[in-house]
């Protein structure tokens, strides 16, 4: 089948066998194996993994900011349109190229999950954000710097005039996190990506930022990456959502697709395993194992050491195909591949 | 038969600020925990949920005397005893620490790299002289292997572990001293949610098995109103209700109570989220908010609020709540189970 | 509960699967993973063998060297290094030799100047018998590495009073090495107990400690030593002198080894698994000996090895300025001070060779003491 026929026109990212592996002391580490995802214009992709999913690795690369020891493998390729229009190869990219740190913060921007080492403390808030305004857009101090105090205003900061000139020592987590978005969206970018921004956050604060986000993206009409870990919050923003488990992903879909049809035995067991308020004293299903080391990934679909469903001497040997269920809908199993197994 | 294993009485729990004058006067207080009383039954598990600095952390290592509590009485009944831990002097305490135990929310940091898993486990025991010899080995491998731990992993070191493992580590270091009461301190926070569920389970089996009574700390109320019989709910240092679970989860009496839930990701899309706003962030326990601590958040807030201290009272039989208008508000709270209209569990 | 109210579980990981090497890593214990670790650390390991070697050689001065400290060789005065050869005009052989020198006093100027004259070879033989010594001051030997059996060789050159500088250095190799390392150990201890009480303890102990190590690192260092060597009397022996002048060492070292100590101490005793040693009920000396000292292990010995080159330094430039040991002790300092004046430089610069070995010294405790700290915490990733 072949994949959807929209037209790729819309697609503001577009990433083609992304494969990034680590040189260690252990040997080649690789953390990301051959996947493929797009980002449509004004649309949320949420990544759902977890720990050693290859979640946060496969995004960085977008803005190329990985360790010196990664190796993006040459046949990868990462798309980006850019706002002239014109669309860019970011691997081939140099990492020192103008290109590139134009796109860094101006096109792409990122919020990550501790606000507090994202800011320098010895400079205030509203330095920081006008400093990043004055690099990527042609202005005065005085227009960066009311930019710089809108962009606080809007992302619900009160006094945002105050809090210009504060430390991000004194703000509270909740608020770091609001101003680190400030400084992400105050270049208008076209991508966002946002790296489990609300993990370190409590629950009603997390609440707070995620409508705040989108709002925001109502607003500004941008694209946005969601990666977490947590299957409740990627519901609540993402209109697409991709499983990764160990390098790969394992199903894509839209949000609905995922959470009320899911096929792939890794993401329904995910989705079994946690505990919720409406069925209080059920046994949760818990996967069984643990997740394999990086370092000794298994051979074919990652995911066959812990699957209920394994079919022994199929998913051990090779990675299944992936199968189309919908013009969204794919999954990556052997339990859903065309007869022909 | 509800046998009450611990009474928790005024418990207080004050850090000191020292200022920066020659030899350090003390210049203020940080109330982590500023006057919580409460019971725990024997078998049952009470749930703990707060955000960061509400001090829930504070009270289960209080009551364990990790850290000293400032006033208050904590009394233990065991082998037909009361025995208020707050007057026991250390060493008294080393050798009742054998009914105590602690899970803690880091498996990476919470065990020894340098000794062998044997050692870990066996900690309890050789360091109160509980066991000897082959005794110690025979008690260390019955708690490994009711934490699914191979023997075979015995000799080697917590480097070898992922998460999930280590976690598991740290329960059989808790159990094996064969305690009566077990405080999980976010035990399960850190960890990936497929390992979660497991170490959940784990918890709930153990706790069948061998008659634990839990207090189970933890942020997350999803997981706490799954493994907890009743749930207290903290703010700035007191508790602002205490249920039974599915009472608060349905019906809480508390605004802070309805926020917190209305706060918690839905994992269904096609339920939209409306969280209860809070106004501003949780306010600092070295000055608490005067009144009602809540005042400064609350969207029911009136002047009452901010002059006077609500009473804890028992506003059903053993549903506790501290707010003035206990009985007038008519708080949202969560729809107990409607599995046919969930697709999430209605489909295999 | 006695212990047959578990139920016996089957072991539930069915084969584990796992290969030879992955099982010896998680076995591995905290020194075996160092060293697995600093195994992969090529200059480190550079550094360990050229201080091994030197360790050794100091150890064995005698026996490496063809004479002893003190032997003067009044006709051979201030000669040039004699750099073994196989061959010469008239052909070459297998056995090494050095060409005959003949010192002369120049009549004009009054010089001493040697010559060579390469038409008498020396043979040099191995294990030859020379003149005796105590083998590390016990054993009465007088087998030398090497030796020639007429004349004399001198590979370092001689000094003004025709002594060996070869067997000079080596000898100075192992006095200044000692007193490092007697002088790193005595500060290591004080640092110990009083960083250890410090961090333990906590509270005014802490307060006290701290304000006076502060005390301490803010004496200049130079005048405390100039104060302490001139407190010297005169008529101390040598070694006397030798074991007042590690103590001086120690006690300048030890506030910066007592503050880390404190540090780590202090961060340790916050460490979750700390806390739960003290939630299992052990004792507090049961938490030092099991869970606080190993953990510190590992960076006393790195502490210990980047220590060392300030102490080789500090009796190096005391010595040389005359305030630390004095001869008959032969030390790197000492040995230098016949390098202090221009003359000697001009005339006879092989004086120096000491110097390359202080350098090369400091370097390998540098080079290794980096090795070791990046080794030393395995449980980093």
């Amino acid at each position: 089948m072949e994949q959807s026929k929209k037209s790729t026109q819309d697609n503001l990212l577009e990433v083609k066998n992304l494969k990034i592996s680590f040189k260690t002391d252990e040997g080649i580490v690789t953390a990301v194996d051959g996947i493929d995802f797009s980002v449509r214009q004004g649309q949320t992709l949420g990544i759902v993994g977890e720990s050693g999913s290859g979640k946060s690795v496969s995004t960085w690369s977008i803005m190329r900011l990985l360790p010196k020891n990664s190796i993006i493998d040459e046949n990868s390729s990462i798309q980006f349109q850019r706002k002239s229009g014109k669309t860019v190869e970011i691997t081939k990219l140099k990492t020192k190229s103008k290109e590139l740190r134009e796109i860094r913060g101006g096109e792409v921007a990122l919020i990550f999950q501790e606000p507090m080492s994202s800011f320098s403390p010895v400079y205030t808030i509203g330095n920081q954000i006008m400093e990043a305004v004055l690099q990527h857009r042609d202005v005065t101090d005085q227009e960066a710097e009311e930019i710089a105090v809108d962009m606080l205003d809007r992302v619900g900061i009160s006094n945002p005039r105050q809090r210009f000139k504060q430390y991000p020592f004194e703000l509270s987590g909740g608020m770091r996190q609001r101003a680190m978005i400030a400084v992400a969206l105050s270049m208008n970018p076209s991508l966002l990506i946002a790296d489990e921004p609300t993990t370190s956050l409590d629950v009603t604060i997390q609440a707070q930022i995620l409508e705040l986000m989108n709002e925001l993206q109502k607003d500004l009409g941008m694209s946005i990456i969601f990666i977490t870990h947590n299957l409740g919050v990627i519901a609540q923003v993402a209109d697409e959502i991709e499983v990764m488990y160990l390098g790969k992903i394992l199903e894509r879909g839209t949000t609905k697709e995922i959470i009320n049809q899911p096929k792939h035995p890794y993401t329904k067991a995910l989705i079994k395993a946690i505990p919720r308020l409406d069925h209080l004293g059920e046994r949760l299903t818990a996967i069984q194992g643990d997740i394999p080391s990086p370092l000794s990934r298994p051979v074919g679909c990652p995911f066959y050491t812990r699957c209920d469903d394994v079919i022994s001497g199929v998913c051990d040997v090779k990675m299944p195909e992936p199968t189309h269920l919908s013009d969204t809908h794919t999954v990556y199993c052997f339990l859903h591949e065309e007869k022909d197994v | 038969m509800s046998d009450t294993l611990l009474e928790i009485k005024d418990l207080k729990v004050h850090f000191p600020i020292r200022n920066d004058s020659l030899f350090g006067g003390v210049e203020n207080y940080v109330k982590a925990v500023d006057g919580v009383s409460f019971h725990i039954e024997k078998g049952e598990t009470l749930g703990l949920v707060g955000e960061s600095g509400s001090g829930k952390t504070t009270i289960g290592r209080s009551i364990l005397r990790a850290i000293e509590p400032t006033g208050g009485k904590v009394t233990f009944n065991v082998d037909d005893e009361s025995i208020d831990l707050s007057q026991l002097s250390d060493k008294e305490m080393r050798k009742f620490r054998k009914h105590l135990q602690l899970i803690f929310q880091d498996p990476y940091s919470s065990l020894n790299p340098r000794m062998t898993v044997r050692d870990i486990i066996a900690e309890p025991l050789v360091a109160q002289k509980l066991a000897k010899g082959k005794e110690v080995d025979e008690r260390v491998q019955e708690a490994a292997a009711l934490c699914k731990l191979n023997v075979e992993f015995l000799r080697r070191f917590p480097h070898a572990f992922s998460g999930g493992q280590r976690q598991r580590i740290g329960i059989a270091r808790a159990l094996v001293s064969n305690p009566q009461f077990i405080v999980c301190d976010e035990s399960v926070s850190a960890l990936d949610v497929s390992i979660q569920a497991e170490i959940l389970n784990l918890l709930m089996d153990l706790q069948e098995k061998l008659g634990f009574t839990y207090l189970f700390i933890a942020h997350d109320l999803s997981v706490v109103a799954h493994i907890s019989k009743r749930v207290a709910v903290m703010y700035l240092g007191q508790f602002v209700e205490l249920a039974p679970t599915k009472s608060l989860f349905h019906a809480p009496k508390h605004p802070y109570t309805e926020a917190l839930m209305s706060a918690i990701p839905e994992v269904n899309p096609d339920i939209a989220m409306t969280p209860v706003e809070l106004k501003g962030e949780i306010p600092s326990p070295i000055n608490p908010p005067s009144g009602c601590r809540f005042h400064t958040r609350c969207t029911y807030t009136q002047d009452i609020c901010k002059i006077k201290e609500p009473v804890w009272k028992e506003v059903e039989p053993g549903h506790f709540a501290s707010c003035h208008f206990v009985d007038t508000l008519n708080l949202q709270g969560v729809e107990m189970s409607s599995p046919a209209k969930s697709p999430l569990t209605g489909k295999n | 509960m006695t212990s047959n109210n578990y139920p016996t579980l089957p072991p539930p990981e069915k084969d584990l699967n796992e290969s030879e090497e992955a099982k010896r890593y998680y076995s591995a214990s905290q020194f075996q993973l160092i060293w697995w670790r600093f195994k992969k650390r090529r200059i480190a390991k550079i550094g360990a063998l050229v201080l091994i070697i030197m360790a050794l050689s100091g150890l064995f001065a005698e026996f490496f060297g063809p004479y002893t400290g003190t032997t003067r060789v009044s006709e051979s005065v201030l000669v040039a290094p004699q750099i073994p050869r196989f061959c010469n005009s008239e052909g070459c052989t297998l056995r090494p030799f050095v060409p005959s020198t003949i010192s002369k006093r120049n009549p004009e100027t009054l010089r001493m100047e040697t010559k060579v004259d390469p038409s008498v070879r020396r043979d040099i033989y191995f294990f030859v018998e020379g003149e005796p010594y105590e083998l590390l001051g016990f054993f009465p030997m007088n087998t030398h590495l090497f030796g020639v059996e007429e004349g004399t060789i001198h590979i370092f050159g001689t000094d003004s009073l025709g002594r060996d500088l070869y067997t000079r250095t080596l000898i100075a190799t192992r006095t200044s090495l000692s007193i490092g390392i007697i002088g790193v150990i005595i500060a290591f201890i004080l640092a110990l107990i009083i960083g250890g009480a410090a961090g333990y303890f906590g509270g005014w102990i802490d307060y006290v400690i701290q304000r006076l190590t502060e005390i301490v690192r803010v004496i200049p260092v130079i005048p405390l030593y100039m104060g302490l060597a001139a407190a010297f009397p005169k008529e101390w022996s040598s070694s006397q002198v030798y074991f007042a002048m590690t103590l001086i060492l120690a006690l300048v070292g030890w506030p910066t080894l007592a503050r880390r100590i404190r540090g780590k101490l202090l961060s340790l005793r916050g460490e979750d698994y700390v806390i739960a040693a003290n939630l299992a009920g052990a004792s507090p000396s049961r938490i030092i000996g099991r869970h606080l000292l190993p953990a510190f292990s590992s960076y006393i010995i790195v502490d210990l090895v980047i220590s060392f080159p300030y102490m080789l330094l500090s009796e190096t430039a005391l010595s040389f300025v005359g305030l630390g040991l004095r001869p008959p002790t032969v030390s790197w300092g000492v040995l230098l001070q016949d390098a202090q004046t221009v003359r000697a430089i001009e005339q006879a610069p092989w004086l120096f060779i000491p110097a390359l070995f202080v350098v090369v010294a400091v370097l390998s405790f540098t080079v290794l003491g980096d090795g070791l700290r990046d080794a030393a915490d395995p449980y980093q990733v």
